[in-house]
């Protein structure tokens, strides 16, 4: 069995090959620059590095948000069509999930951070019960100091991670004090290798109507919403 | 020589679509999703509904395109896809999709300008004819283009400020008519009267290019001056002076194109080669000329479809023009880059 991971919900660019429960390949950049140019690229790096063809991949695996609509897209629609045209399966998971997959360790609760603008986060909260990652809140879209304020209401610690928790960290320690620690920036970036792990007990997608989970609506269709409600 | 298989996608506006093209003359299959119910609501396309519409339509529509045309992808020849100009985020769809199935079947990949597609559509119905020349009106297009052969591109007149199809639409909204407008419009013309004194942007001495927000808004000034003096205007004699005033100007720099740089050919292309009050019009006028040709594709053809990408891309493909996996969606893609 044969896994292809591909992550570009956020500026973070991961591809990953999983072979037999073993990981042999992960390609990863951290940088602000386009995925349109560079995920087959990469693709087509890694499989030939590991010495395989694209017709050797058994299953895929993306992360389908939140995050970058853009980048989602491309990451998605990528996915989708070597899916359908390669005739196997593809399996979606949360980005944020992805995001936690990395804080294994970590003793309490994991809440992945993208920022979301003026103030809101994407997160979700997560937690390893006996090595499983588990979700204890569902992934929302929410102002930071809200947030924080659900999470006062827990006794657990709780580690935030992602490229973006600095935009946010005053109003979490303002919020959280003691209760909350950061992860070390090698934490924050998201492991392709973790998402083609994930795919194991993952249900198979409709290839067809697989689109990202966006957790927000298009601006237009938000504001036309409020003036038809 | 082997037959040419080309598989062609377009998803630069608000249609997802997926043909096959044989020897870049012969339709196999030509699948389109509009998305224009989904839009009516916002008044017009909304670039991020566009975007979220395409990741779900396009493995559906490409699927049909295959079964129609009867065809493994082993069969295909090559994929071409709407490189631009158009809406990015929707242009990404089809560019990462077409790159995608070009990398799992070690496929050649063929960028297609997406204005070079309209002109090609007309290959679809009769053989071109060279020089020629193409006037192509859309909603996001008016230009004059002319071609020595084939893939070659002059761009001899552009619109410097609205589209006549955006034009249209506008109007449209002043009108109160439902999105898209153009069509109501040109059906509302035929039953008025023009008799509004409209401006006609001639530009320049000699010069090829259009610029219709004048026009547009001598129209809505007129409708708002008659509505504080409490007259009415009648609607249709108001969409009948702004039809005419839009397909004279259009047809007449055709026409002195034409004669100008002495084409056989003349091909109306883009949306609003559906207007009958255009058609009609630049009919008559070319045949007035004598031996020009005038072809003007069925209503199917005129409108975004891949077919004409897949026509396009199979001349495209015989110049040697490929791309390679890092290719970019460019919103604002030049024509005349794609002269060899
Ligand atoms: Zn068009």
């Amino acid at each position: 069995m044969n896994i292809l991971a591909i992550d570009t919900s956020t500026n973070v660019l991961g591809v990953g090959i999983a072979s037999n429960e073993k990981i042999i390949g992960e390609y990863i950049t951290n940088i602000k620059r386009n995925h349109s140019t560079r995920v087959l690229p990469a693709i087509d790096f890694l499989l030939k590095d590991c010495g395989m063809d694209i017709k050797e991949i058994n299953k895929i695996i993306v992360a389908n948000g939140p995050g970058s609509y853009t980048g989602l897209r491309i990451g998605l629609t990528i996915g989708k069509t070597l899916a359908w045209t390669l005739n196997i399966p593809i399996v979606g998971v949360s980005s944020l999930k992805l995001m936690a997959a990395s804080a294994r360790y970590f003793d309490g609760y994991i809440s992945p951070v993208m920022d979301a603008r003026r103030g809101n986060i994407f997160t979700g909260l997560y937690e390893y019960k006996e090595g499983k990652l588990m979700q204890a809140v569902d992934d929302q879209h929410i102002p930071t100091e809200e947030w924080c304020k659900l999470l006062k209401t827990f006794d657990k610690p709780v580690l935030f991670l992602g490229n973006d928790v600095v935009i946010h960290e005053q109003v979490i320690v303002n919020q959280l004090a003691k209760q909350v620690q950061f992860a070390p920036i090698t934490v924050n970036i998201p492991k392709p290798g973790e998402l083609a792990l994930l795919a194991k007990d993952l249900k198979e997608k409709n290839v067809h109507s697989f689109a990202p989970n966006y957790l927000r609506l298009a601006e237009a269709e938000a504001k036309w919403r409020e003036k038809t409600n | 020589m082997n037959d040419l298989y080309i598989l062609g996608i377009e998803t630069s506006c608000d249609e997802t679509a997926a043909a096959v093209v044989k020897n870049g003359t012969q339709i196999l299959s030509n699948v389109v999703a509009s998305q224009i119910e989904v839009h009516k609501r916002y008044g017009g396309v909304v670039p991020e509904i566009a975007s979220r519409q395409h990741v779900e339509q396009i493995t559906i529509v490409i699927e049909e395109a295959m079964r129609q045309a009867e065809l493994n992808f082993s069969d295909l020849t090559g994929v071409a896809v709407t490189q631009g100009p158009g809406l990015v985020g929707a242009l990404l769809i089809g560019v990462e999709a077409a790159k995608t199935l070009a990398f799992a079947h070690s496929l050649p990949l063929i960028p297609v300008h997406h204005i070079a597609g309209h002109i090609y559509a007309n290959r679809l119905v009769k053989e071109m004819t060279f020089p020629l020349l193409a006037l192509v009106v859309s909603g996001g297009h008016t230009e004059l283009v002319y071609m020595k052969e084939h893939g070659h591109f002059k761009v001899i007149g552009e619109t410097r400020d609205d589209a006549a199809g955006e034009a249209y639409d506008k109007v449209a909204r002043v009108l109160s008519m439902p999105y898209p407008g153009g069509p109501h419009i040109d059906r509302l013309a035929h039953e008025g009267e023009a008799n509004i004194d409209f401006p006609r942007a001639w530009l320049e001495e000699g010069s090829y290019d259009f610029s219709f927000s004048g026009l547009k808004s001598a129209v809505i000034n007129t409708v708002h001056n008659a509505e504080q003096r409490g007259e009415t205007i009648e609607p249709a004699d108001l969409a009948a002076s702004f039809q005419t005033s839009v397909v004279e100007v259009l047809v007449e720099k055709t026409v002195r194109a034409v004669q100008e740089y002495q084409v056989n050919q003349v091909i109306l292309a883009g949306g609003v080669a559906a207007n009958k009050g255009l058609r009609n019009h630049l009919t008559e006028r070319i045949a007035e000329l004598g031996n020009v040709d005038l072809v003007i594709p069925p209503m199917n053809l005129c409108t975004d479809n891949a077919a004409m990408i897949a026509a396009c891309g199979s001349v495209f493909f015989e110049k040697g023009i490929r791309a390679d996996l890092s290719l970019n969606a460019n919103p604002g893609l030049d024509l005349e880059s794609f002269n060899r």
